[in-house]
């Protein structure tokens, strides 16, 4: 497989401030790269570096296989940008922001006129077509805007935080529209600070804090990197704990940490699901009534947390999801 | 070639993008309409009831100098729309497209001579309506209209680079305020020039504004044998002067502002 994405020591100074140290970054062709990090980690730097918004103090870039820095041009004509904000003019309907973006892309005028009704189709906002922007809502602004960047139908697409401020239902919604589009063999390099987005749209995950990379792998890798997965119980009567701590010793792979307060018992486990049935039917024959059981597995938050020593900037929303 | 031609292509798409924003937000044309007709008729009233000139009626003498005023701070739409787009990541957006650079400077401009001809024409009937005349031919006529609208496009180009280098729209509100007030007070266009003290008087003559509203006034044929031109090489060759400082601004603004484009990065 070709990368083509692909960012060797990238580095950009604001005075005194180190935005980019040195990132290295690749994506293959037709796989989706996750760019994760907290508020400030160099996320929308990167994009603007490789999307040729920026130029970089070093490194070297190249994208479809054009140098970033020496041909920005051809670069252009290759990739689609969705941003942070959406970048669309409120006072255009939703037709015109798109079909203006054809003509600059010189697709013509009957060619960007079909592509725009086509792309509002595809995103459902053809109901709204002939409606000002300025009425959409954050969700329907946000689908306009990538719908801006597949215009001309780019092979590599990015996407800086393209849920940041959306409400659940439509952080969802535009979740659907992605993995769409790179089931049809899109390159997508997507920045987040949304784990969970992230753990759902990509296949490989690069965790950047203070413009380097800190980790990177699947999210399965990333999770086992913190530890494995544990079996949850929580028992009806707390004068059952220590009897049901005894029966989970038998199926753990390590100690058995109970919480009174919560009657809650956590095992850490290997085997997935068939241990959970297993330590399930142990509990039974013992005659201990549960009332809830799960298989835990860590959570990208707990990477985190783990490989930078601090959470990511959570929203009161991301925390509860 | 093909450049020149999709630059312009380029150019025709972003002006009509901004005219079709003009359209939908009628309070800016509102404002953009009622505030010559305000400036005429204070003017015509209020100066015109205190101000006596020889050989010429006040107000025909006011009216090249509202024209001038008004089509110079016509041009702080253009920066103020830049700075927005700017704000907006709308800018961001046109960078990522693959249209050539000066596009968005070229279709912004342009779009921004129709908002002055509409002001132009809105003044020159509101003039008509207090008394002022055109008293020399239809062609000279037309080519006083010309330069005041080519004078303008020019100030426009400086206002997009002050627009490109500011983080608000309200800041370029108040630095063309800043700006543009003194260049069009130090000049001839409200009243004659002759008692300025000497240093005034000496920067008024070499403005350009002033030497625009005494080329469109001798255009439109608003002047008095009684109120001669002052001596000053600009004031006695005012079309020429005024063409020079056309091509001097664009000569330098147009690649200036040019490469801020290119090189602003929006936060």
């Amino acid at each position: 497989m070709t990368d083509v994405i692909s960012a060797r020591g990238l580095v950009k100074r604001y005075g005194d401030v180190t935005a980019l140290d040195g990132l290295d970054l690749t994506v293959p062709e037709g796989t989706v790269l996750g760019l994760l990090g907290p508020n400030g980690a160099g996320k929308t730097t990167a994009v603007r570096v490789l999307t040729t918004l920026l130029t970089a103090d070093a490194g070297s870039a190249h994208v479809a296989g054009i140098d970033v820095f020496a041909d920005p041009r051809g670069v252009r004509e290759r990739i689609g940008l969705s941003g942070q904000y959406a970048a669309v003019d409120e006072y255009l309907t939703g037709f015109e922001n798109l079909d203006m973006i054809g003509r600059l892309y010189r697709l013509g005028r009957r060619r960007s006129r079909e592509r725009a009704r086509e792309l509002l189709d595809r995103f459902s906002l053809s109901d709204a077509a002939d409606r000002p922007v300025k009425t959409y809502s954050g969700g329907m602004r946000r689908r306009l805007d990538l719908a801006g960047a597949l215009v001309a139908s780019p092979s590599v697409l990015f996407l800086d935080e393209p849920t940041t401020g959306l409400d659940p239902r439509s952080r969802t919604d535009m979740w659907e529209v992605i993995r769409e589009l790179v089931s049809g063999g899109t390159t997508l390099l997507l920045t987040t600070q949304y784990l969970e987005e992230a753990d759902r749209l990509a296949d490989e995950i690069v965790v950047i804090d203070r413009g380097r990379v800190i980790a990177q792998g699947t999210a399965d890798q990333l999770k086992a990197e913190v530890g494995g997965e544990r079996v949850e119980v929580v028992v009806q009567e707390a004068a059952d704990l220590a009897r049901a701590r005894n029966v989970l010793l038998a199926v753990a792979t390590g100690e058995v940490v109970v919480e009174d307060h919560v009657r809650r018992l956590t095992a850490p486990v290997t085997g997935g699901g068939k241990v959970l049935v297993e330590a399930l039917g142990r509990l039974d024959a013992a005659g201990i009534a549960v009332l809830d059981v799960g298989l835990r597995r860590p959570t990208l938050d707990d990477v985190f947390l783990t490989l930078t020593g601090h959470g990511a900037e959570d929203t009161p929303e991301e925390a509860a999801a | 070639m093909t450049a020149v031609v999709d630059t312009l292509s380029d150019g025709a798409v972003v002006a009509k993008r901004n005219l079709i924003k003009i359209k939908r937000v009628p309070e800016l044309l509102v404002f953009t309409t009622i505030q010559p007709i305000m400036f005429i008729l204070l003017f015509a009233y209020v100066f015109g009831s205190a101000i006596d000139l020889d050989g010429i009626d006040y107000r025909e003498f006011l009216i090249a100098g509202i024209f001038a005023q008004t089509v110079v701070f016509g041009a702080t739409f253009t920066g103020a729309g830049i700075a927005d787009d700017m704000q907006k990541g709308i800018i961001d957006r046109f960078r990522s497209l693959p249209m050539s650079r000066s596009s968005v400077l070229i279709g912004r401009t342009s779009s921004d001579i129709a908002l002055n001809a509409l002001s132009i024409t809105v003044m020159s009937l509101t003039g008509l309506l207090v008394g002022w005349r055109i008293r020399e031919s239809f062609l000279e006529a037309v080519a006083g209209f010309a330069l005041l609208l080519l004078f303008a496009y020019a100030i426009s180009w400086i206002m997009a680079y002050v627009g490109l280098l500011v983080p608000t729209p309200e800041v370029v509100q108040n630095a063309s305020f800043v700006l543009l007030f003194p260049a069009t007070f130090i000049a001839n266009t409200f009243v004659p020039t002759d008692n300025f003290p000497s240093v005034l008087r000496t920067i008024a003559d070499w403005n350009p504004v002033s030497t625009l509203t005494q080329a469109t006034r001798e255009l439109f044929g608003n002047t008095s044998p009684a109120l001669p031109a002052p001596e000053a090489w600009p004031m006695q060759n005012p079309v020429v002067y005024t063409l020079l400082w056309v091509a001097g601004i664009l000569l330098v603004f147009v690649p200036l502002a040019t490469w801020q484009y290119k090189r602003a990065a929006s936060t």
